[in-house]
């Protein structure tokens, strides 16, 4: 036992001795919250918008304001004709326009029928998408109070509700989903680069050659990174609670206990790696390709699984931040106990156990 | 009758069809230099990876502090040291810390850890050195103390494992009077090299061709035998013979 802690001092003493890769592990979690949170977000803010006014009349005017006055759009600019509009949006900056026809108004009181064109800039799909369902909802709503006055026979008003995010904030789904990505940069790739450093440098011969067990060598080098992991867990969540005021609904000590668990499942991994290769170069690649990538992919955290073909989503069971991801949202968002996440728990435990058995088989291989 | 502490007997290691070391046998006794020469690829490092526990042995037996290699590794571990042929203190720690850390490991207590810690930094000249990174050091001095970690525990084998390489000849003769110390103690020194004037410095030298050892004798009747005036020459009618290399 005092073997042991002293070995792992001696790894704290690498960890601390090497400033730059401290600022990262630490820095890392803080920026990509930070990041995440005020500088990527896919909810629509003032979105610029043109405007082609060809009625002139009171209704438009009204409609205008209106759109002008929602949090979702801003009027850049109106246009005189279709060329100037066709030329406003070559060059990129607007992604949307309404257009009216001559005779809304007129249309509006006499026929009780007309049109409005949106034109939207597909380039980005999804951002097209989201830009013309706001501005058809303005337009219904523009509607509905105009109606008014005039009694319908009947009326389906649905209620929606946003269960556990009701204002469709950006953070609930980030702030897991940078959980498990720094989880996985500083649990796999350190760890596989610490170890291997040791085979380059020639010291893992010596220990090797020393009474300390080999399979001691491995675990006290992982205790510094399953401990810094932690505190980047505690101070992510101390940012998502103070910082993007996104509560944990759920118990914080389950959610620890999940980190833990994820954290080792990465150990693993990172454990892994590091016997299958011989220098910390091919280390960093096979950490950031073979892992990184497919969590970014894989974990529903940026892109929906479901919409995936059928292969990937098999795929993406065995990529263990699909599962932590779930986890963490089920008990940060939806406030939800251990009694709703033991299966997924219980896959992640299970994809742990198998990585930890193949890695230390193959350990054992190395050795002999 | 003076104690063997490695015997070994038609030791060999195969890594499939390729025999690295092909039944070796010799004995080295206690307080003895024993240089272990070979050109590259003759199987030195092997044979020594097995006499050290860190390479299981494919036929033949070995015996090392009394030890036996395939039953016992954990024992031969505990009276061994190894000194790798890359620099094999950690850099960016500091001289102690490096001291404490390798004691530590093979289990001395603190206050073994604190006297001969303290002894050995007096006896290489490092006290106002200890609270430097071991990164900042010259070669020479990094080679000299990783030695003495090496022999800290005292064990009653040291392996080295091309100790001297890229040292200039001063350092490499104070390197050598190290192990003339450490000798001296009876601790059995097992030195692989590729230089020649050092081959000189040893009691008995083994000279490996091709998995085999070719030669074995003290330096001055290996001269004899092969009627050489230098060892160079020894090791060049020897090992010019030799089928693979690099």
């Amino acid at each position: 036992m005092k073997q042991f802690v002293n070995f792992v001092r001696k790894e704290f003493f690498h960890v601390m001795r090497d400033r730059k890769t401290l600022l990262i592990l630490f820095g890392m979690p803080v920026a990509q919250i930070l990041i995440f949170g005020f500088a990527l977000t896919n909810e629509v803010k003032n979105s610029k918008l043109i405007v082609f006014d060809q009625a002139k009349d009171p209704a438009s005017q009204e409609l205008i304001a209106k759109i002008e006055a929602s949090r979702y759009f801003e009027v850049e600019r109106s246009v005189m004709n279709e060329q100037q509009m066709e030329a406003v949006f070559r060059q990129g900056e607007i992604k949307m326009a309404i257009v009216f026809p001559a005779g809304f108004n007129s249309g509006l009181l006499h026929e009780h029928h007309a049109q409005v064109q949106v034109i939207a800039d597909a380039s980005d799909p999804n951002t097209a998408n989201m830009l013309s369902n706001y501005l058809s909802a303005i337009v219904m709503d523009y509607q509905s109070t105009r109606s008014k006055s005039l009694v319908l026979p009947y009326r389906i008003v649905p209620e929606v509700r946003m269960l556990y995010n009701p204002q469709l904030k950006g953070a609930p789904n980030f702030v897991p989903g940078v959980m498990a990505l720094v989880l996985m940069l500083v649990c796999v790739m350190m760890t596989a680069i610490s170890i291997v450093k040791e085979k380059e440098t020639g010291t893992m011969e010596v220990l090797l050659v020393s009474p300390f067990k080999p399979i001691l060598v491995i675990i006290s080098k992982t205790v510094p990174y399953l401990i810094l992991s932690l505190v980047n867990v505690a101070s992510i969540l101390l940012l998502s609670v103070f910082v993007l005021e996104l509560p944990v609904n759920g118990s914080v000590l389950l959610l620890f206990g999940e980190s833990v668990l994820f954290i080792i499942t990465c150990l693993t991994v990172g454990i892994f790696i590091s016997v299958k290769t011989d220098s910390q170069q091919v280390a960093m690649l096979i950490s950031l390709m073979g892992m990184l990538l497919p969590t970014v992919l894989f974990s529903g955290f940026m892109f929906p699984i479901e919409n995936m073909p059928y292969p990937l989503q098999l795929f993406s069971n065995v990529v263990p931040a699909k599962w932590f991801y779930i986890i963490v949202k089920s008990i940060m968002i939806k406030g939800l106990g251990f009694e709703a996440i033991w299966k997924e728990t219980l896959i992640l435990a299970g994809i742990t156990v198998v990585l930890l058995v193949i890695s230390l088989k193959s350990f054992k291989i190395r050795l002999s | 009758m003076k104690e063997i502490v490695i015997k070994t007997d038609r030791l060999s290691k195969r890594f499939g069809d390729f025999i690295a070391v092909n039944e070796i046998s010799f004995e080295v006794q206690k307080g003895e230099i024993f240089g272990f020469l070979g050109a590259n690829g003759a199987g030195k490092t092997t044979a020594m990876r097995m006499l050290c526990g860190l390479s299981i042995p494919s036929s033949g037996t070995a015996e090392i502090a009394g030890f036996e290699v395939y039953k016992q590794a954990e024992q031969i571990k505990r009276n061994i040291g190894y000194m790798s042929q890359k620099f094999s203190l950690y850099e960016d720690l500091t001289v102690s810390e490096n001291i404490s850390f390798f004691a530590g490991i093979y289990g001395l207590t603190n206050r073994e850890i604190k006297e001969k810690g303290e002894a050995l930094v007096e006896q290489l000249g490092l006290e106002k050195e200890t609270k430097k990174l071991v990164g900042s050091l010259p070669l020479g001095w990094k080679q000299k103390l990783s030695f003495s970690v090496a022999v800290l525990h005292e064990p009653k084998i040291v392996f080295l494992d091309e100790p001297t390489g890229g040292v200039d000849p001063v350092t490499r003769r104070q390197f050598w009077d190290l192990i003339y110390e450490a000798s001296a103690k009876g601790i059995t020194i097992f030195v692989t090299t590729h230089y020649m004037d050092e081959a000189e410095y040893c009691d008995r030298i083994s000279i490996m061709v091709d998995g085999r050892i070719a030669a074995l004798d003290s330096p001055s009747k290996l001269k004899t035998q092969f009627k050489a005036g230098t060892m160079d020459e020894v090791f060049y009618q020897l090992a010019r013979g030799a089928k693979r290399g690099d």
